[in-house]
């Protein structure tokens, strides 16, 4: 396991934090107590009784009655560097991070060209430590320009510092090209990240297929297009010894497909999004394609089976799959439009407000799974536990605001919660340490 | 009512109120001079991006009946072809301050998105498989005439309802008026979760007797090599309505344009139950209609001189 820190990023000296009486909640520390979170040489050096240690050269941070989290880790973002830089690049996408109260993230590979040469990797790593607010990682193709068809060089990327593979934006459609990647995973290591699609299933599907495509007259995608891959691949995971993470699980048949695996002891992982969560196919019958992703929000009885697989741990942890695009990309008839949405600055507000607030999840359960997707990838799991990198985050869980009402800090405004009433702010972002976000009204706040 | 988007936005007295003005411009058909003068000096902007001859010559006419100016555009050799937006077609065509813009898109919800880009009165004619609303309307109205009220009576629409934006219009407008429907089809095009529509659903026509009115719509023919149904012989031999099948005391619908030998056979078109020709007839008073309630009375034409205007017009007054 390493360090977030270890990721690339614009690091800084910093002198050190107290964040006053917060209410300090962090299942993996056991605690929820009012506390002074003290942060030293980027680590969390007590949670202090209110109070009860002098700031000396430390910044003191007021925050009565905000919540003191450990900073999230998203494993699944799209930073669009190369190719795509008017939608999102590094410096936009990981300031979003740092607003969103993430410590790191780890960024796909499906650029235009793809990333399939060590040469690449590193030109991404060292544009990083010039451009990103948060240690940021990126993951590598499994097969050259994404075509599903010859293997990268595994070995010669993961050296390069891919922090895993992914085809993700495709499944990789032949079983016998993956298999042989879960083959080859023993010489090169890293955890291979699946989309799980069946192509020929999901044929022009635009949207989950169920009453509201045959209503609205699109074409769906029906769910056992992501379930049957789901079991495929954790068939030949099991039987090659592979260690894989399946993106974005979507369906019910998807969460039963992983915990049957589970059971049987594959070495398998699994994540969500905020907005799988939140939203069902519902929102499509609008046509409105801010609700256009890949996969695509489902049914009522779906979401409720990812909330119950968030629940048992049969989905590990959440990620954003924040993937911006466009105006132009998105201002288009829906089948015409770009499949996904941006996430990163809406994750833990839309899932505060829409399950915790009403008392779906408890708040432990969300800050566990919010920081768990460092996890798979090989990293420590955030934690404000004393001795642990001091990744936090600070949040008015009582401030309500307009989603995208003040703009994004991400370059692109394809949220799927745009004027929505949104409780929970993320107000000061600490990473390693170093303040990577302050919100502006509350850095006014500090400075008077 | 500002835009007609959907029938699923129609409730039974919006139809009803419809079909009382189409029956009122139906009177205005039977004169010598056709013509009234309800929209003079108002644009009305035909947008096709799907080639179509009944739903734009029909929407054309219903225009020049009502004395509107007609600007046709067609996407073969529109600045669509060469890669404008939607958008800025939409936008270049609004400069003009048309009163309506009847819209005909290859792709669901396209008539509600160009609402965001213009300030004229969108109709759609037909957005990807998603709604069809005047041909809904036109169907009701010519049911209306034949059989009075329609409460009651039980519609079955048969053939390939996936991919039938007609279908699903009809089935909410024939719902609002209390028919009864059942869809009909090869299980392969029968889209899952239909029943929500208010619909019965049915995969042989064993029971079409039941039916008053048979609704047929077009198999096309690019559905075979898709998969969908195995060949147009096996298609026919289960779901083509002949005169074995259907009775002389049903009726008979299809929106056209027909495949002769596929969907229906020869001798039940030109037979006494259909209505084919009715409900393109029907076509142009519904569509007159629809202009209507959309456009009369509803504002001025943009630039022209209130009756009661005070102030003097800027560039004097006409000659």
């Amino acid at each position: 396991m390493s360090r977030v820190s270890s990721l690339s990023w614009r690091r800084a000296e910093s002198p050190g934090l107290i964040l006053r009486g917060a209410r300090t909640v962090d299942p993996r520390a056991g605690i929820d107590e009012v506390r002074d979170v003290v942060i030293r040489d980027g680590e969390i050096a007590e949670l202090a009784e209110p109070g009860s240690v002098e700031a000396g050269e430390l910044e003191s941070v007021e925050a009565n009655g905000l919540l003191a989290l450990p900073a999230f880790f998203d494993p699944h973002v799209h930073l669009r560097t190369p190719g795509h830089e008017h939608k999102e690049d590094i410096e936009t996408g990981s300031r979003a991070a740092a607003a969103g109260g993430y410590c790191g993230v780890l960024a796909m590979p499906n650029t235009a060209p793809p990333i399939d040469t060590a040469e690449a990797v590193q030109a991404l790593g060292q544009r990083a430590e010039r451009e990103a607010s948060v240690p940021t990682g990126f993951l590598a193709a499994i097969t050259r320009a994404i075509a599903g068809e010859e293997l990268t060089e595994m070995a010669e990327l993961g050296a390069a510092g891919a922090v895993g593979f992914s085809d993700d934006g495709w499944p990789v459609p032949s079983a016998h090209v993956l298999r042989r990647a879960m083959q080859y995973q023993k010489l090169a290591g890293g955890v291979l990240a699946l989309h799980e699609e069946d192509p020929d299933m999901s044929g022009d599907g635009v949207m989950h297929e169920g009453e509201v495509s045959a209503a609205v007259g699109l074409a769906g995608i029906p769910p056992v297009s992501e379930s049957t891959m789901i079991a495929r691949d954790a068939a030949m995971a099991a039987y090659e010894d592979a260690r894989i993470h399946i993106l974005h699980l979507s369906a019910r048949a998807s969460v039963e497909a992983v915990e049957l695996s589970k059971g049987a002891g594959v070495k398998l992982t699994a994540e969500v999004t905020p907005h799988h969560l939140t939203l069902t196919d519902e929102e499509v019958r609008s046509l409105d394609s801010r609700f256009k992703m890949n996969p695509p929000l489902r049914s009522e009885d779906d979401r409720q089976a990812l909330i119950e697989g968030l629940r048992s741990g049969t989905i590990d942890c959440i990620a954003t799959d924040h993937a911006p695009h466009a105006t132009e990309d998105k201002e288009v008839p829906f089948e015409q439009a770009a499949m996904g949405v941006t996430g990163l600055e809406t994750a833990f507000p839309a899932l505060f407000t829409e399950l915790v607030l009403p008392g779906v999840i408890e708040l432990e359960l969300l800050v566990e799974r919010m920081t768990a997707g460092a996890e798979p990838f090989g990293f420590d799991v955030p934690t404000l536990a004393p001795g642990s990198e001091a990744n936090a985050v600070l949040i008015d869980p009582e401030a309500e605001w307009e989603a995208g009402a003040e703009g994004w800090e991400s370059r692109s405004e394809n949220s799927c919660f745009t004027g929505r009433k949104l409780r929970g702010r993320v107000l000061m972002t600490v990473v390693a340490g170093q303040v990577a976000y302050r919100q502006r009204s509350f850095a006014m706040g500090v400075a008077a | 009512m500002r835009h007609l988007l959907a029938v699923e936005h129609l409730d039974r007295s919006d139809i009803e109120r419809i079909m009382d003005r189409a029956e009122s411009f139906a009177e205005v058909g039977r004169r010598d001079i056709k013509k009234v003068p309800t929209l003079r000096g108002r644009t009305v902007v035909n947008l096709f991006f799907e080639s179509s001859t009944r739903t734009s010559s029909s929407f054309e006419l219903a225009a020049k009946r009502l004395s509107a100016d007609l600007v046709s555009v067609k996407s073969a050799g529109s600045s669509v072809d060469k890669g404008e937006s939607l958008k800025d077609t939409v936008a270049t065509l609004s400069a003009y301050h048309p009163a309506a813009i009847v819209i005909r898109s290859p792709y669901a919800g396209a008539a509600e998105l160009i609402t965001r880009w213009t300030d004229a009165s969108v109709i759609n004619a037909g957005d990807g498989k998603h709604e069809h609303p005047s041909q809904a309307l036109l169907d009701v109205y010519t049911l209306r005439q034949r059989l009075g009220g329609l409460e009651g009576r039980r519609i079955w629409i048969v053939g390939d309802v996936m991919h039938s934006r007609v279908a699903r219009s009809n089935i909410l407008a024939f719902r609002a008026m209390g028919v009864e429907v059942t869809v009909c089809g090869p299980p392969t095009l029968i889209p899952r979760g239909i029943e929500s529509l208010g619909c019965e659903v049915a995969y042989t026509l064993d029971e079409l007797g039941e039916a008053d009115v048979v609704y047929a719509l077009r198999m096309q023919n690019e559905r075979m090599g898709e998969s969908f149904v195995p060949s147009i012989r096996e298609y026919a031999e289960h779901y083509q309505i002949d005169s074995r099948r259907l009775s002389p005391r049903q009726l008979l619908m299809h929106p056209g344009p027909v495949n002769r030998g596929v969907e229906l056979s020869a001798e039940v078109i030109d037979s006494p139950s259909s209505l084919i020709s009715e409900q393109v007839e029907s076509g142009l008073v519904v569509r007159m209609a629809i202009l209507y309630e959309l456009l009369a009375g509803v504002g001025r034409p943009r630039g022209a001189p209130s009756p009661d205007a005070s102030e003097p017009s800027p560039i004097g007054q006409p000659a």
